[in-house]
């Protein structure tokens, strides 16, 4: 009898030193495991040239200014290509947390360019098991330079150029992430019939966290399509750049053989070329703009 | 001999039966930051949370990713440059009411507590002690507490750029419904 009321008494002490971590244990088995999505695959909405899986959420406005200096090797004369610049202006918009439009105009070819993003798979752990995250791209650009021949009939839809990428990403941990793009590039015009109206790509990037708030990002998009007989020499795109973090901006260094900062150019219209020294030093700066609060929150 | 074991065991059922219980899951915590600068407010009301009356002993859990602000970038902000919610997704709060005699649960009322307990953030466990409201109603027990924590005690950095954005106390507000917790 002794016994017993010993190890009632044993059962008791323990209970009453771990009452906390056994409401703690109590606590975790009435609530349900949650879904961690993933965020912050990327900093930006682009991961240099090329747009990244990450979007505006809702009601966000993002002021996106971008410049590309000459070539580094003009140089000093044309102070290594800061003398030349080109640039891109535009305003993007994410209308809810998955789908996200923006509008721009480069020099680049007097560009207009207007493009939809949305968000299809998210990558996520916890109680949904997500590997990726998946994005769909399309734009359209409009050149607006002067006819060539004026004095043939001209179409309007001869300025157009369509472009569809499937992003494909994957946060791999804190510091690593990595993105696939397949893209598809059609150009209703082209130079010469020497050049394709439809061009496809490979895309991959990838960014690399130094601290906190800068990363290491790189980018190439592959050309399936042989240039050796297009009517220029064209060359993959490779850029390698700097994101740096500071509050509501983002700051984007970038070295790039690429003129263009539209998918239409740096994928098919690529002149310059690394080896020669064709490199293009750039920055993009975005600066995000809240017009509408967040739904999410809610206010007691 | 027979008695006491008996005792002993009628006093474990006691024990069982008056442990009562209350639980929510969708408790609030929120916490609020002022500077001339800009006025930051993260909002969670997805904490779960319990609270023993017959010991005083209540704990809370909450996501990190539960957090929820006005603005998103904030919000990611906050998720990856503060408090690094993919390394350490939860925070908890340990604690006990150390004046729970002054409660009488049996009575409808609002009752001033004074809990203590470890609070973790970030991974990093601290000590805090806060008084509080308790108020026994009809429906189950409310529990109301305001305090001030410091960041830097949890290891969060904070890099001089923002530094006078984000006010140096952050003032932390504990709203909870709890409802009994059938069968515990």
């Amino acid at each position: 009898m002794r016994k017993i009321s010993l190890l009632f008494l044993s059962f008791l002490i323990p209970v009453g030193i771990f009452a906390q971590d056994d409401l703690m244990n109590l606590l975790n088995e009435n609530t349900p495991k949650a879904i961690n999505y993933t965020t912050a695959t990327f900093k930006s909405t682009r991961i240099l040239n090329g747009h990244s899986i990450e979007r505006m959420p809702a009601g966000q406005l993002d002021v996106r200014i971008s410049h590309r200096f000459g070539t580094l090797n003009t140089g000093a004369y044309n102070f290594y290509g800061l003398d030349q610049a080109n640039m891109h202006l535009s305003l993007e918009y994410g209308i809810t947390n998955w789908l996200m439009v923006g509008i721009g105009r480069g020099n680049y070819e007097k560009t207009f360019d207007g493009f939809t993003k949305f968000s299809v798979l998210r990558q996520s752990s916890g109680a949904k098991e997500m590997p990726v995250s998946v994005s769909i791209f399309s734009s359209v650009a409009v050149n607006s330079l002067k006819w060539t021949d004026p004095t043939r009939t001209n179409y309007f839809s001869s300025r157009l150029s369509f472009v569809g990428q499937v992003l494909i990403a994957r946060k791999f941990n804190d510091s690593f992430s990595f993105q696939l793009t397949p893209s598809y590039v059609h150009r209703n015009m082209v130079t010469t019939e020497l050049d394709p109206n439809d061009l496809y790509a490979m895309g991959a990037g990838g960014r690399f966290k130094l601290t906190k708030r800068i990363s290491l990002n790189a980018e190439y998009y592959y050309m399936a399509n042989p240039k050796s007989y297009m009517s220029q020499q064209i060359y993959n795109p490779l850029s390698i750049g700097l994101d740096l973090e500071t509050g509501g901006h983002v700051f984007q260094f970038i070295f790039t053989n690429s003129l263009a900062m539209i998918e239409k150019g740096f994928i098919g219209e690529t002149t310059g070329s690394w080896g020669k020294g064709d490199i293009h030093f750039g920055f993009n700066i975005s600066r995000v703009f809240t017009l509408k609060k967040n739904k999410e929150k809610l206010n007691y | 001999m027979k008695r006491l074991s008996l005792l002993i065991f009628l006093l474990a059922i006691a024990i069982t039966v008056n442990a009562q219980k209350f639980m929510t899951k969708n408790g609030f915590i929120g916490f609020f930051s002022h500077t001339a600068m800009e006025d930051i407010k993260g909002d969670n009301n997805q904490v779960a949370a319990v609270l023993d009356i017959s010991t005083g002993d209540m704990v809370f859990q909450a996501l990190i990713k539960s957090f929820h602000f006005d603005r998103a970038l904030m919000e990611e902000h906050f998720n990856e440059n503060y408090m690094e919610s993919d390394k350490f997704p939860k925070s908890t709060f340990k604690g006990k009411i150390t004046n729970l005699s002054s409660v009488n649960f049996s009575k409808n009322g609002t009752y001033d507590v004074t809990v203590e307990g470890d609070l973790m953030i970030h991974d990093v466990t601290n000590k805090i002690s806060t008084k509080g409201t308790l108020e026994v109603a009809p429906e189950g027990i409310n529990a109301n507490a305001k305090f001030n924590i410091i960041p830097e005690d949890f290891k969060i950095i904070i890099p001089g750029v923002v530094r006078e954005k984000i006010n140096k106390n952050l003032e932390v507000t504990v709203i909870m419904k709890y409802a009994p917790l059938a069968g515990k």
